[in-house]
């Protein structure tokens, strides 16, 4: 039996997890179904979750990743984390305009930017 | 996965299998490219395409591994259309609800078609709703 590989690294920096994806292109259903569940482990060991999703190298994403995003924001939310976005190239970020989500998802133009006054507030 | 012809214009059934998908994609992407589509017009294409297929599968032929799904396209200088049809009942795609509402928005599903309908010039379900008809044409020179 073979594991496959993993989709996300994750990083711990002062206390935010800090997580970038390994894919260029985040599109099929069974990457996303795999970076939906080390998402999810990731995010049922911190607590509180400061989860920092850092875009930096992606191409592509479907709408199935923008719903991995949203259900695990709910996740984080309701352990009383909190998540932030950034690094999204412009291409990526319209999909988020046109679908309105950059309204509920706080982005930044870098990680730097968004690791400011992460978890207070 | 069955047969592929030519380079502008193909046709091709796909089980769900991400190797393939992404083989066709590139394959399309790489016409798109040579008969200079702008990179975000072949940005939305592949998008679109993408979303079409994921419906077709989940949606349409609700993941039975024994159905197929039929990509086909003809792409020119001026317009790429492309087909997408699956083995399913169909769908009224009116029938989703808006995802862009407030009250809607943490729903994870329902934005592949809207995504569509933004990225591409023009799309089409025709009856009974197991068949995509999608197009892009490029913006006049100015």
């Amino acid at each position: 039996m073979t594991t496959a590989p993993s989709r996300i690294r994750v990083v711990d920096i002062n206390g935010v997890m800090r997580v970038e994806f390994t894919d260029r292109d985040i599109l099929d259903e069974g990457s996303i179904r795999q970076i939906s569940s080390e998402l999810i482990r990731a995010i049922e060991s911190a607590k509180p979750p400061l989860v920092l999703i850092c875009f930096e190298g992606v191409e592509h994403l479907s709408s199935a990743a923008l719903g991995t995003l949203i259900t695990v924001n709910s996740l984080i939310k309701k352990r009383g984390g909190q998540l932030r976005l950034s690094n999204i190239k412009p291409s990526i970020y319209e999909v988020f305009v046109i679908t309105k989500l950059n309204k509920l998802f706080q982005s930044f133009d870098t990680a730097e930017k968004a690791m400011q006054g992460f978890g207070r507030g | 996965m069955a047969t592929t012809q030519g380079d502008r214009e193909g046709s091709i059934d796909l089980v769900e299998e991400s190797r393939a998908i992404e083989a066709i994609q590139r394959r399309i992407d790489a016409v798109l490219a040579e008969l200079n589509y702008a990179e975000q017009a072949r940005f939305g294409i592949r998008l679109s395409l993408e979303e079409a297929i994921m419906n077709g599968f989940h949606h349409g032929n609700q993941k039975d591994p024994r159905k197929s799904l039929t990509v086909r396209w003809v792409v020119t200088p001026e317009v790429a259309t492309f087909h997408v049809t699956d083995q399913g009942e169909g769908f009224d795609p009116d029938a989703i609800p808006d995802p862009t509402l407030d009250e809607n928005l943490e729903i994870p599903s329902g934005r592949g078609i809207m995504l569509i309908r933004t990225y591409m010039s023009g799309a089409t379900y025709h009856a009974p709703g197991n068949h995509i008809e999608m197009h892009y044409r490029k913006p006049p020179r100015s």
